[in-house]
């Protein structure tokens, strides 16, 4: 885990990813409280919070006396939901590096486009 | 709700020096304290006086809502493995815990065996001739399997080993989930137990400096670096607790209640960010400021003093 950001967020963001790279499908059950914090080595409650806030945002919802599911439409919503997120970790950035190096807007486009063909 | 401890203005002296001052806390149940401070800090007299081995001088201390002196109610609910536990020499390990199976309510038989097995400790051995690790083994064995509704672990794990220590951390969050108590556990390896701790206190001569959750403190503590314009402008953000200037280029370390979106800001406006630990903030606030006037003046400093 990561001094950055409280553990609890980056609970939430592994599940996120989770889902959004489809190793937890909608529907699927996702590791409980004490599952998450004997793997991760974290205190459950801290566990529990990263869980509880996909369940207070409807990514996941709760069937009870079972656990955790991942919602319907779970994907997707995160999809549209890290779409808005990525200019600002990811694109600003980019242009105020390529500013101070003395990049030009036609020239980062071509760099983009190139490592789009690399990949 | 009752709390598993509260602590009301207690003031502890031992003569002219104060070891405790004015200390108020709240320990709520089925939580993991970590209790933290530098050596002599007051950790251990504080958990002495919570388990009445140790009078206050003023204030006072409730455990389940009662005093703790001569109270077997009380003090059956509480284990507390020291640092440096002396067991008498003729026993076996086996004799130390069935001592502890007499003593703790909630003794788990079947989880000490297995407990003994992970830590590879002999049951027929002399405690006598158990290494400093093997006899810290014993400890975390008996604070684990007494299952006590309060347990305290003051800095259990002399002389073992990473691997050792990592087993103890396993052991601690899965009967801690399946079990929920209340763990005070102090140490002075932060970086491994920050993220098993629900809440930190730390001590600082005596006195709480810091009583606060975890997770609320992760990522308060900041440094950025970079034009000293950008960081200027960014360091308004927090409080400023260090800075280093180098020709037009700075290094701040600030404290504040910062959140992801803080370090895209410091990241766009140019600036290197690095989180830093809950050790460090440890450090920064229970290092002693420096002086260094003193170390200049000759002589006048309490240290000089005791040095000549």
């Amino acid at each position: 885990m990561e001094n950055d950001r409280p553990i609890f967020l980056q609970i939430a963001e592994l599940l996120e990813n989770a889902i959004l790279d489809g190793s937890l499908p909608e529907e699927t059950q996702v590791p409980s409280t004490n599952e998450l914090a004997a793997f991760h080595r974290i205190n459950p409650a801290t566990a529990a919070k990263g869980v509880n806030q996909l369940v207070d945002d409807g990514t996941l919802y709760k069937r009870r006396g079972i656990g955790m599911f991942v919602s319907p439409g779970a994907r997707e919503k995160l999809r549209t939901r890290r779409r808005e997120e990525f200019a600002d970790q990811y694109v600003n950035p980019l242009v105020t590096e390529a500013r101070k190096l003395g990049i030009s807007a036609t020239d980062l486009k071509k760099m983009i486009d190139a490592a789009k063909e690399r990949s | 709700m009752i709390p598993a401890i509260a602590v009301d203005n207690l003031t502890k002296r031992y003569g002219k020096f104060t070891a405790l001052e004015n200390v108020n806390l709240t320990l709520n149940e089925h939580r993991i304290y970590g209790l933290l401070g530098r050596n002599g800090a007051g950790k251990t007299t504080l958990m002495r006086i919570l388990t009445a081995q140790e009078f206050a001088t003023s204030g006072s201390v409730a455990v389940f809502g009662k005093a703790p002196y001569e109270n077997e109610a009380v003090l059956s609910r509480v284990c507390f493995i020291k640092e440096s536990q002396v067991y008498p020499q003729h026993l076996r390990v086996r004799h130390a815990l069935g001592a502890a199976a007499l003593v703790y309510p909630n003794w788990d038989e079947r989880f000490a065996r297995s407990l003994l097995e992970d830590f590879q400790l002999p049951a027929d051995r002399l405690v006598k001739k158990l290494s400093r690790g093997m006899l810290s083994a014993l400890g975390i064995i008996i604070g684990l399997a007494s299952r006590a509704p309060l347990t305290f672990f003051d800095e259990p794990y002399l002389g073992l080993d990473a691997v050792a220590r990592q087993l103890f951390y396993d052991r601690l969050l899965t009967d801690f989930s399946e079990h929920p108590r209340t763990v005070v556990l102090s140490t002075h390896l932060i970086d491994e137990v920050s993220a098993l701790i629900e809440h930190v206190l730390l001590i600082d001569r005596g006195r709480i400096v810091l009583d606060d959750e975890v997770e609320a403190v992760r990522g308060q503590l900041l440094t950025v670096s970079g034009a000293s314009r950008a960081v200027d402008e960014f360091a308004a953000a927090g409080t400023e607790l260090h800075r280093t200037t180098l020709n037009g280029t700075a290094r701040v370390t600030l404290r504040g209640a910062f959140v992801p979106a803080d370090h895209d800001r410091a990241r766009s406006l140019g600036l290197r960010v690095e989180a830093e630990s809950l050790q460090e903030l440890v450090v920064r606030l229970t290092a002693s400021p420096r002086r260094p006037a003193d170390a200049e003046t000759a002589g006048d400093s309490p240290e000089k003093e005791i040095l000549r």
